[in-house]
């Protein structure tokens, strides 16, 4: 442990959902450049632990390998911090220098309530799924999928939809707190596909329902999203679920 | 299924309505720059433009309306999503910033609100100053008495805080259509990941078009000091 380096961290401390929470100054000075964010958040937890004066710092994680979306915090202003395609639970702290102050928060929207400390709660994007992000139909183990025939592209560009980990980045990210790319892109998904097909209007309808429902804002098309998305999802799914709305309401068509 | 009414009220309703009426609203200024722009014409031929407008009758009346109809609407639920974005973020960020890359997020995207509070209140004193201004009459080529809209718009401009509040505006106006164009393509969900920067680029590159246009007349007028140096103005 040679190149230790220093931080200066500024993190959102709250003891429980009613209760107010502020900023809260730390340093940590044992960073090595090889932790992963949520690693040096332990360290400093060790710390904190080990003075015995105040309790642990709450955050969320479960994988710790990128694939689950339970990592969520702000870092400096931006969700997932500061490098693209990338979650918390990814970012390294080779992307910080010596001295340098990051600032820590939860995900904030009011769909998504802090719990405590940086743990909000995100049952707001499961209840968006169960009013549609399923299909109805058996359809069967994966040998049956595979009898499926599917055009190259459609598979390719749904999975690329499927890859959205719910991690409400989007949501953080958003000026308008919108949830339009999480639920867009899983309409993306499940609507392109045969499987998906049947349910598509009432499926559309129901979830964009749902999302309003929840108390996440209109999207602005600011793209910030798409920007902040570990996943890189496109905005073009936020114009599939617009074009998929309007065909099964405004353009009159049955479900 | 939602009745026709209440999707319109929904999230994607709300945009599919911005989006709508603010297309309608770039076809309207379309129009509306090309007629100013006939002020470097002929003599006459700015007057003419104005009097053929004001003698449609009652199909006048119809596009005033649905353009009454674009901006009350757009302004309606413009205002309404920036109000329910404070609704959805109750405590907000105490530090923030965009992550660049495929992010919109401009000082054109972040002011929409208020570059279009800015074009609203702006909407009531042009119509104000020009649509129920006084003006002289004068004779057309043909033989009809017009309003001299020429010369109430040389009067206007020749006045400073006129000419530059115009050009104010019609630069907050640029910045509007910046996202706006953009934006309104998003909206109505044609959102291809091929076109999308060409569409973007091509948005701002009509927003600088259209200010520039607009703000144009103001200033040359301003600075012409109107009928003396403006010949082609006034001949
Ligand atoms: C000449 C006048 C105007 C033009 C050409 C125009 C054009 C546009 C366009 C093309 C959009 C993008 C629509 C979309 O994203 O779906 C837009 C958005 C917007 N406009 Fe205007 N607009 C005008 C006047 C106004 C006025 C008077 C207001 C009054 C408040 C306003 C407020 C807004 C707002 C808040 C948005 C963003 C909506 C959102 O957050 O999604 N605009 N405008
Ligand atoms: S902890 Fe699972 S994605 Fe980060």
């Amino acid at each position: 442990m040679a190149d230790t380096f220093t931080v200066h961290l500024k993190i959102w401390r709250q003891d429980g959902p009613e209760q107010p929470g502020k900023l809260v100054d730390y340093t940590l000075d044992k960073v090595n450049e090889h932790m992963s964010f949520l690693e040096m958040l332990d360290v400093l937890n060790e710390e904190i632990v080990a003075e015995g004066k105040e309790e642990p710092i709450e955050f969320d994680y479960d994988c710790r390998e990128g694939i689950c979306g339970s990592c969520n915090l702000v870092i400096n202003g931006r969700a997932h911090g500061p490098k693209d395609m990338t979650c918390t639970c990814q970012l390294h702290m080779r992307n910080f220098s010596d001295g340098d102050t990051i600032v820590i928060e939860p995900f904030r929207a009011k769909a998504f309530p802090v719990i405590k400390d940086l743990v909000v709660d995100r049952s707001a994007f499961d209840r968006i799924i169960e009013a549609g992000g399923y299909v109805s139909v058996k359809t069967g183990s994966a040998p049956d999928a595979n009898s499926i025939p599917i055009d190259k592209t459609v598979a390719d560009t749904a999975f690329d939809y499927a890859t959205c980990i719910g991690c409400g980045a989007c949501v953080a990210a958003c000026p308008n707190s919108s949830a339009s790319l999480f639920t867009g892109a899983k309409l993306a998904h499940l609507n392109r596909l045969p499987q998906g097909e049947p349910e598509r209007k009432k499926r559309t309808v129901a979830m964009v329902e749902q999302m309003e429902e929840e108390g996440f804002g209109d999207c602005s098309n600011y793209a910030e999203c798409e920007a902040v998305c570990p996943k890189g999802i496109s905005i073009s799914a936020i114009a599939e679920m617009r074009r998929n709305y309007v065909k099964a309401t405004l353009a009159g068509t049955e479900a | 299924m939602p009745s026709f009414l209440d999707a319109l009220k929904s999230q994607v309703g709300r945009k599919i309505l911005t989006g709508v009426t603010g297309v309608g609203l770039i076809i309207f200024i379309i129009f509306h720059l090309a007629t100013n722009l006939q002020v470097f014409g002929d003599v006459h031929a700015f007057n003419e433009a104005a009097h053929a407008l004001e003698s449609m009758g009652w199909l006048l009346y119809v596009l005033e309306a649905g353009l009454a109809i674009a901006f009350l609407l757009h302004a309606y639920v413009g205002i309404s999503i920036w109000w329910n974005r404070r609704k959805a973020r109750p405590e907000g960020y105490e530090k923030y910033q965009s992550k660049g890359g495929s992010s919109h997020m401009s000082w054109a995207s972040r002011s929409m609100i208020f570059t279009g509070i800015v074009l609203l209140v702006f909407l009531v004193i042009h119509i104000d100053t020009f649509k129920f201004g006084a003006t002289e009459m004068v004779t057309l080529p043909g033989g009809e008495e017009a309003r001299d809209l020429k010369g109430l718009m040389l009067s206007t401009f020749q006045q400073p805080l006129y000419a530059f509040g115009y050009t104010a505006v019609m630069i907050l106006l640029g910045f509007h259509l910046g996202h706006g164009f953009w934006s309104a393509f998003t909206s109505l969900t044609m959102k291809h990941n091929k076109y999308s920067a060409l569409i973007y680029t091509v948005g701002v590159i009509f927003a600088v078009l259209m200010a520039v246009g607009f703000l144009f007349i103001p200033l040359y007028i301003y600075f012409g000091e109107g009928c003396e140096a403006a010949l082609i103005l006034c001949q």
